[in-house]
């Protein structure tokens, strides 16, 4: 039988080895308004071509796949941050070319998709590849697509953490904090700016209907019709 | 210059033969290590495992592709299984199945039957599952 001293012993050491572990990526669930309108879409219509904007997730690929539509993924977000395409603007800082981005990114023929997943990506993505990046969205869709966005609001604060999204359930999505590869270490990118419901309207002009969904976790999930 | 390749016996190896932890452990297959470069037409009938660069086409209808975590291949990639440690750009079609590991990345499209990505795999491109040219294929 081990010895008290032993016992103390090892709590310790598992209460150190505890302390230095790395730090798991929290996830949590959230119901989905607008999840549950695209699952509305995509049990009802014959296969459709979706477009995943987040990290690579192995469940919305497996959610989309038994439903048999086409999943192409593309994490626009760790695009942007890559070397290749950045360019020193005047003051001499680096910040991504939007030509270059989009040479590289959502190259697709036009009206291929029937429904884009864009997640949270205009509220962590540089300024200046947001409007290119919607208005690229625009002429990949179909006329009638369905184009799902989520903004923060005011509430949410500037350390809100970046989540990717898995789609677990009809109407349920997982959240995960992202940790992107970014100048060499594993960092969480930063909330660039709040949208209100007058920029969000700016942004997406050209489709045909917007609706919004305001959620209790100051985030509203906003539908686009193309 | 364009290389056609014959798998059989270029380099054969035990999956025991302590070609590293991530290879695969028991029975034959063609093995292309870490230092070796192919730019060309692989084709075989045995099972391959890629932990050099190979550039070009890779088909390997009945068999399984391993690409090592050393491994680049840029090339369009046929197999029946398709296992990714590394990297990958080109399109994969798998009769059978395709596995990213956590430490894979993918650019380009992918057709198979069944397909499983670990948390951390980076896809980048098309997934197409083909059901029912499995059921016809079993029929």
């Amino acid at each position: 039988m081990a010895s008290v001293a032993d016992n103390v012993m090892r709590f310790f050491r598992s209460s150190s080895a505890q302390a230095s572990a790395p730090a798991i990526p929290q996830k949590r669930n959230r119901r989905s308004s607008g999840i549950a309108e695209i699952s509305r879409l995509l049990n009802s219509q014959d296969p459709l071509r979706v477009l995943d904007l987040g990290s690579t997730s192995a469940n919305n690929i497996r959610f989309l796949t038994a439903k048999g539509h086409k999943n192409y993924s593309e994490d626009l977000l760790q695009a942007s941050l890559d070397p290749a395409i950045q360019v020193k603007n005047e003051a001499g800082k680096l910040v991504p070319d939007e030509k270059k981005f989009l040479e590289e990114n959502l190259t697709y023929p036009n009206g291929l998709f029937d429904v884009v997943l864009c997640w949270n990506l205009p509220d962590y993505m540089e300024e200046s590849l947001v409007k290119p990046t919607i208005d690229r969205l625009w002429s990949v869709m179909k006329p009638g697509g369905l184009l799902l966005v989520f903004f923060h609001t005011r509430d949410a604060g500037p350390d809100a953490p970046c989540y990717r999204f898995h789609i677990t359930g009809t109407d349920m999505l997982e959240m995960q904090e992202v940790r992107l590869a970014a100048k060499g270490d594993k960092q969480n990118p930063r909330l660039q700016r709040v949208f209100n419901n007058r920029n969000i309207e700016n942004l997406f002009r050209d489709f045909a209907s917007i609706k919004f969904f305001l959620a209790r976790d100051a985030i509203r999930e906003v539908l686009l019709v193309r | 210059m364009i290389y056609n390749l014959c798998l059989r016996g270029i380099t054969p190896a035990r999956r025991d033969g302590g070609q590293g932890m991530d290879a695969p452990k028991t029975g034959d297959f063609a093995h292309i290590g870490k230092s070796v470069v192919i730019k060309g037409e692989l084709s075989g009938s045995e099972d391959l495992y890629v932990d050099g660069n190979v550039e070009g086409s890779i088909e390997l209808r009945n068999n399984s592709l391993t690409v090592g975590p050393n491994g680049k291949v840029k090339a369009t990639v046929t197999a029946k299984v398709v296992v990714i440690q590394g990297l990958i750009e080109g399109a994969v079609t798998a009769s059978d199945r395709v596995e990213l590991k956590k430490s894979s990345i993918v650019n380009g499209d992918i057709t198979t039957q069944r397909i499983a990505i670990e948390e951390g795999a980076a896809f980048r491109g098309k997934v197409d599952i083909q059901r029912e040219a499995g059921k016809a294929a079993s029929s």
